[in-house]
């Protein structure tokens, strides 16, 4: 008796192990069949660290306005949108994505903040041919030597923030650097880029520091900035590292000396500084809260929903989201070549830019701002923050395509 | 430029007067280690938890009670403290006379949890915790600004590190807890709750932990992996002092933050290893440590 009862339950287990396969590769095909017409927008960002406050949670927000404002659904099916937290780790960023793209059907994936995590993501990007929008990460490595078909550059990259920052810098008199790295990826290749660009002004490179990603206490490097002798900082670091190197310039007295440059900074980052402390900082901004109508009618929607005025790349997300959704709508299709195509051949008129266009390498291409943080006297209003510089055109902040060494480009 | 080796003098100085702050942190760190390996012979993994709780407490009553900086200062190694009476009562106390790998693997365990609750609830990014009004502001020595409230936590730890020195070598109390380690039956034969005066020494010595917390607040941020790297070094500074020893704690903290100093002058990038490098070194010639006995 004990063997046909042991048999029947073998008989129940494997039937019940075959309908769930047959069960799950029905689902399969059935994924596969509604893809071309099933927008799946993905988000992965830092969402709890240094770089949280500069998209994060509030990036989501973003991408919600951006998809109410196309109306919730694409080829007429509604769109669904997924989120995770990379904790700036490339492998959790690349794996969520490889998981989205194998399992949810992901069609579009935002990368948010850590150009290491994007990296890894952009690799993925290639290799499943998923459109990557990096809107967070700086490094111009994404549309040169690690460029794929999929990717878009959106906001800004490293070398439009070094053409704009240390150009200024160096030509108001700052000829000697130091420079206080990030140390990673992002890091890096600013410094890098924001080398080359002190170089060709005319000034001097005396020494940079790397420091770990998500120090607090800044002050010993710091002091060996101003050993060097240099008269500028350059802060190659963001969000948080940002904020808390910048404070303890000022409380060291390193400010008096030295001219802090900020390479990558954030509204975000000023408005935990406030005015006091930042006031009088060069810094690139791809885009600010109050340079138009458009921009003001954005950011107090933002601000109504948030209680913040957005980040250049929340406003970012929110451009990126709406400007993929129109190119799917375009090509009338999620098949990944024809939306690619699509989005090439747009023209970007939004909140966020005007007449920006994404460039063969993945460079979407637009004007940048050099701005000068206003003084507590100038600032007339709360995040009342910014006065423009110089506005540099697209071409001149990014350079031509001629220079990219994306194998993609040409 | 007045240099040293071919290193200027205001930069090796400036170093090592911030290595005497980091020192400073180390010291009391590591003195609570000290007391409650010394005492107790648990190597307490969860210091810097209790360390990060500290901050956190000053934050929070901050916050939403307003009590400020002064208040917390008293209030936070007390939660801390009465924390620990708990951990040891309901712990610890299970494990005497075990191998104390089962405490340290309790207390790490302890301090995985409260960093995971923690990140949950406030996030991993640091919260800013602002400087008391009467400690603002810097002096400027020629060479460089420092920070009026740098030289407050140094002022604080080498007082605190005293009294608690003088307390367990120079008085009565200290010599029953001395006695206590030595011989506990013995001891209590004498009519002494020795498990009452175990459980105040692991309350002190975590509560020195909560009181760092509260002074590295406005240095480094409220964060809840703030511990959790500063743990490593401060145990290194235990092993290089002697495990168990006050002043071998105390002075090898002190001392450790000024060499991390002079190494950021002459070579930056050894600076987070150097300690390390000494431990090693220390194992190989004295394994007791500079200050510990055979």
């Amino acid at each position: 008796m004990g063997e046909t009862m042991i048999k029947k339950i073998d008989y129940k287990l494997s039937m019940l192990a075959l309908g769930l396969l047959i069960g799950t590769s029905c689902g399969a095909i059935i994924e596969a069949q509604a893809a071309t017409d099933q927008v799946v927008i993905g988000d992965i960002d830092d969402m709890s660290a240094v770089y949280a406050d500069v998209i994060g949670p509030k990036g989501i927000e973003a991408i919600k306005m951006a998809i109410d404002d196309f109306g919730g659904k694409a080829l007429g099916n509604p769109i669904t949108l997924l989120s995770a937290d990379h904790q700036n780790k490339p492998d959790i960023g690349a794996s969520k994505y490889r998981e989205w793209a194998d399992q949810s059907g992901l069609t579009m994936l935002l990368g948010g903040s850590n150009t290491g995590v994007s990296l890894a993501m952009a690799k993925v990007a290639g290799e499943k041919k998923v459109p990557f929008f990096a809107v967070g990460a700086a490094g111009s490595s994404l549309t040169n030597a690690d460029c794929t078909p999929y990717t878009v550059h959106y906001s800004y990259d490293t070398t439009s923030l070094a053409n704009g920052t240390a150009t200024a810098m160096v030509q108001a008199g700052g000829k000697k650097w130091f420079f206080l790295t990030a140390d990673y990826a992002f890091g890096t290749q600013l410094q890098e880029a924001a080398t080359k660009v002190v170089l060709k002004n005319g000034g001097t490179v005396v020494g940079s520091v790397r420091v770990p990603l998500g120090t607090t206490d800044f002050s010993s490097f710091l002091l060996q900035a101003q050993s060097s002798g240099a008269d500028v900082v350059g802060l190659s670091n963001a969000g948080t590292d940002f904020v808390n190197s910048l404070k303890s310039a000022n409380e060291f007295g390193i400010s008096k000396t030295m001219k802090p440059a900020a390479l990558l900074a954030f509204i975000s980052d000023i408005h935990a500084l406030t005015l006091q402390t930042a006031q009088g900082l060069t810094l690139t901004t791809g885009w600010y809260w109050d340079l138009n109508d458009t921009t003001r009618a954005f950011g107090k929607r933002f601000f109504d929903k948030t209680g913040r005025m957005p980040t250049m790349n929340q406003a970012g997300y929110y451009s990126a989201t709406l400007t993929y959704l129109t190119a799917v709508k375009a090509a009338g299709t999620t098949d990944p070549d024809k939306v690619m195509d699509a989005l090439r051949s747009l023209k970007i008129n939004d909140s966020f830019t005007s007449n920006g266009y994404i460039r063969k390498d993945g460079v979407m291409v637009h004007d940048m701002y050099v701005m000068e943080v206003k003084t507590p006297a100038e600032s007339k209003a709360p995040w009342d923050y910014y006065k423009v510089i110089r506005k540099m055109d697209g071409e001149e902040a990014f350079g031509p395509l001629s220079d990219s060494t994306c194998k993609y480009a040409h | 430029m007045i240099t040293i080796l071919g290193y200027p003098l205001p930069a090796i100085l400036g170093q090592l007067i911030l290595g005497l702050v980091n020192g400073s942190f180390y010291a009391i760190l590591s003195l609570g280690l000290a007391v409650i390996f010394g005492l107790l012979r648990i190597v307490n993994f969860s210091h810097g938890a209790m360390y990060m709780i500290g901050a956190f407490v000053a934050h929070i009553i901050l916050a939403n009670f307003g009590l400020n900086y002064w208040v917390s200062l008293i209030v936070a190694p007390v939660t801390v403290g009465l924390l620990g009476v708990v951990i040891e009562r309901v712990f610890l106390s299970r494990l005497r006379g075990l191998d104390p790998l089962y405490g340290l693997l309790l207390t790490f365990g302890l301090a995985l949890i409260a960093e995971g609750v923690m990140q949950q609830k406030f996030g991993s990014s640091g919260i800013g915790y602002p400087v008391p009004a009467l400690l603002q502001g810097a002096y400027n020595l020629g060479f460089m600004f420092i920070p009026i409230y740098r030289l407050w936590v140094v002022v604080v730890s080498i007082v605190v590190c005293l009294t608690t020195w003088l307390v367990i070598e120079r008085t009565s109390l200290g010599a029953i807890l001395r006695a206590a380690t030595e011989n506990s039956a013995l001891t209590q034969a004498f009519g002494i709750n020795v498990p009452v005066y175990l459980t105040a020494t692991y309350a002190f010595g975590v509560g020195l932990a909560g009181l760092a917390g509260v002074l590295a607040a406005p240095i480094t941020q409220v964060s809840p992996l703030m511990g959790s790297s500063l743990v490593v070094v401060v145990f290194a500074v235990v092993v290089i002092g002697g495990m168990g020893s006050i002043m071998g704690a105390i002075v090898s903290g002190i001392i450790l933050g000024l060499l991390e100093g002079l190494t950021k002058v002459i070579y930056a990038e050894a600076s987070t290893t150097v300690i390390f490098i000494i431990m090693a070194v220390v194992l190989l010639l004295r394994p007791v440590g500079l200050f510990g006995r055979e």
